[in-house]
């Protein structure tokens, strides 16, 4: 029982999809603490989709796809940003905009030069077949991601606060928000690879929630957020070995099974919790 | 609000303010609808300066305040604080500022320290690191505003008048030479507006430069030792005794404020010429006692009739 529970930390690919999965998901949540924070959650949704004409962009220019997502990402969150600050439209409805324009034309691309299809094999990701020269570059990105966060956090963490405060000690507000949307990107394109557009998401959503429910202080839900992103990436890959593919779904269904707990239990905004202090509010009256 | 006076503790805030001046030249701000909502406005202050900005609702007073820190671009003439522009001015750290309404998310996981101590940033490396003495700061602002007891809030959680206090104490922890208030006695209670005033005394002996917008004109002559009035342009500006006069309130105000006149045989059963009259844009009444255009009364020394 226990040697067969052990089985997939005996195969190097298996190992490879744990620890990469980890460091993606570790990642996500990071960036989910802010995302969520600022009712941008849906951005990554946004950026995985608009990352589609890129990809096909660099099929036809014979360029890596990575890089071609990571230009279409930041076309995408530039220009998110740009439309955002000259008008007066709702965030939503601003990156609704942006992600069906540029997917829009990621499909007609991909119909116009129809040897470009391979982007189907981007939109799904699988880790368990994850190339080395992959596993590298999403390593790379992941580590420049956490180092440049883990210093910067404290300065990006005003700057989403209280953008004007931020600005009244002399912080470059617009650099540090290019800097958050440039790393965002990178990301969005690891993720890709590991869970796939559709659950990119939930990458970089349900991590940063469900830490939220958690603690009242930026600098815990980080650590929290971040502890269950690439707690529940590496035990999804290794879960996802028994049930023989479908990481991104295993990964997912575990983040949203701890915001369930959380929801229900967290002790101070929990659903349980507040019930129990109305109550003992109640109790102490009568 | 519990203010404990507190002497400034040695060789920070005393040494820290010293040479703080704004200078406004020819300003003129105008947005990007095309309203110009300040013109050509200048004036000068000092350091060891408490001054009131005032004028009716739209005059302007919020946008020279955003000019001051930069948030709007001026269209014409500029803004000098301690003699170097205004973005230099800003990275130095020179200006502190509380807006009139915080611009934020409520629910955002921080506790009330935690905005307190983003005061300390501009003065901590790169990292953000707090030193002792950042935390000394912070717990010192905290106590001075009255917000010691609701340190591990979140922010959130606070009423109206609390977490006016909170950015209150993020800008004193920030001390800036240069602080600007926009209203902080708007939803206040009297006891927390008397504390701030007494905070502002302190920090302008030891040389700050305050400048602060209100619609309480009663504490005006109070604790202000300067007066900008504004419509749009300055109407006047300078100490308070000269400019702080019913006929400029008037002039600024036009037939907003209201009014009341007693005199003769309301007031008194003797010969006496003179009346009271009372001017209030706000729950706090101003009081001119004397004949014709008089001066007005300090609010420590209030008038024993009331009108009614
Ligand atoms: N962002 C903006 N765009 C266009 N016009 C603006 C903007 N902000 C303010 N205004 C206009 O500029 C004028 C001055 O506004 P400001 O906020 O400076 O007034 P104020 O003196 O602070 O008023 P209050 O006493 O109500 O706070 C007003 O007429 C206002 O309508
Ligand atoms: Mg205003």
């Amino acid at each position: 029982m226990i040697a067969e529970l052990a089985v997939p930390f005996e195969y190097g690919y298996m190992l490879k999809a744990m620890w990469v999965s980890a460091l993606v998901g570790g990642v996500c949540a990071f960036l989910s603490a802010y995302l969520m924070l600022k009712g941008w959650s849906l951005m990554g949704d946004a950026l995985a989709h608009s990352i589609v004409p890129g990809v096909a962009g660099a099929y036809i220019l014979g360029v890596p796809f990575a890089a071609g997502a990571f230009f279409a990402g930041l076309l995408a969150a530039g220009g998110m940003a740009f439309v955002k600050a000259r008008s007066r439209l709702r965030e939503d409805a601003v990156i609704g905009l942006v992600f069906t324009a540029l997917f829009a034309l990621g499909l007609v691309m991909a119909s116009i030069w129809p040897t470009s299809v391979s982007v189907q094999t981007i939109v799904l990701g699988n880790i368990l077949a994850i190339s080395d020269e992959d596993v590298v570059q999403v390593a790379i990105i992941a580590a420049v991601t956490l180092g440049v966060l883990s210093l910067k956090w404290k300065d990006l963490m005003v700057t989403f606060f209280d953008e004007n405060h931020a600005r009244s000690m002399g912080l470059n507000v617009d650099w540090l928000k290019i800097l958050f949307f440039t790393l965002l990107s990178a990301c969005t394109v690891a993720a890709l690879q590991t869970v796939g557009a559709c659950l990119v998401i939930a990458m970089v959503v349900t991590p940063g929630a469900t830490a939220y429910l958690l603690t009242d202080r930026f600098g815990r839900l980080i650590v929290l957020s971040v502890a269950f992103g690439a707690g529940t990436s590496f035990a999804g890959a290794y879960i996802s070995y028994f049930l023989d593919g479908a990481t991104g779904g295993v990964i997912v269904t575990l983040q949203t099974l701890l915001f369930i707990a959380a929801y229900l239990f967290a002790p101070r905004h929990g659903v349980l919790a507040a019930r129990r202090r109305r109550i003992e509010a109640l109790g102490a009256r009568t | 609000m519990n203010l404990h006076p507190q002497p400034a503790p040695a060789g920070t805030d005393a040494v820290a303010a010293p040479g703080a001046s704004i200078s406004l030249r020819n300003l003129t701000v105008t947005y990007n609808n095309g309203f110009t909502a300040v013109q050509d406005a200048s004036f000068e202050l000092d350091p060891g300066t408490i001054c009131a900005l005032v004028g009716v609702n739209g005059s302007g007073k919020s946008t020279v305040f955003k000019a001051i820190m930069g948030f709007v671009r001026p269209a014409a003439g500029e803004v000098r604080l301690c003699g170097l522009p205004v973005a230099e001015a800003i990275s130095r750290n020179i200006v502190a500022y509380v807006p009139q309404s915080e611009d934020i998310d409520w629910n955002f996981p921080v506790l009330v320290e935690d905005v307190a101590m983003m005061g300390r940033y501009g003065h901590m490396n790169f990292l953000r690191m707090p030193s002792r003495a950042d935390r000394y700061k912070v717990d010192q602002a905290l106590e001075r505003v009255g917000m010691t007891e609701f340190r591990k809030r979140q922010i959130g959680e606070l009423s109206g008048g609390q977490k006016k206090r909170v950015f209150l104490a993020r800008s004193l922890a920030q001390e800036g030479r240069i602080i600007l208030l926009d209203e902080p006695f708007t939803g206040v209670d009297v006891k927390t507006e008397t504390a701030i005033i007494a905070l502002l005394r302190e920090l302008r002996a030891t040389g700050h430069l305050i400048l602060i917008s209100t619609h309480n004109l009663g504490s005006v002559p109070d604790f202000c030792d300067r007066v900008v009035l504004i419509n749009r342009k300055v109407l006047a500006a300078g100490p308070t005794a000269q400019v702080f006069t019913q006929a400029n309130l008037e002039r600024a105000f036009g037939g907003v404020l209201r009014r009341f006149n007693l005199g003769g045989e309301q007031l008194h059963d003797d010969e006496d010429p003179r009346g009271v009259t009372v001017l209030t844009d706000d729950e706090r009444p101003l009081v001119f006692y004397g004949e014709g255009k008089g001066q007005p009364l300090a609010a420590d020394n209030p008038p024993d009739k009331k009108p009614s």
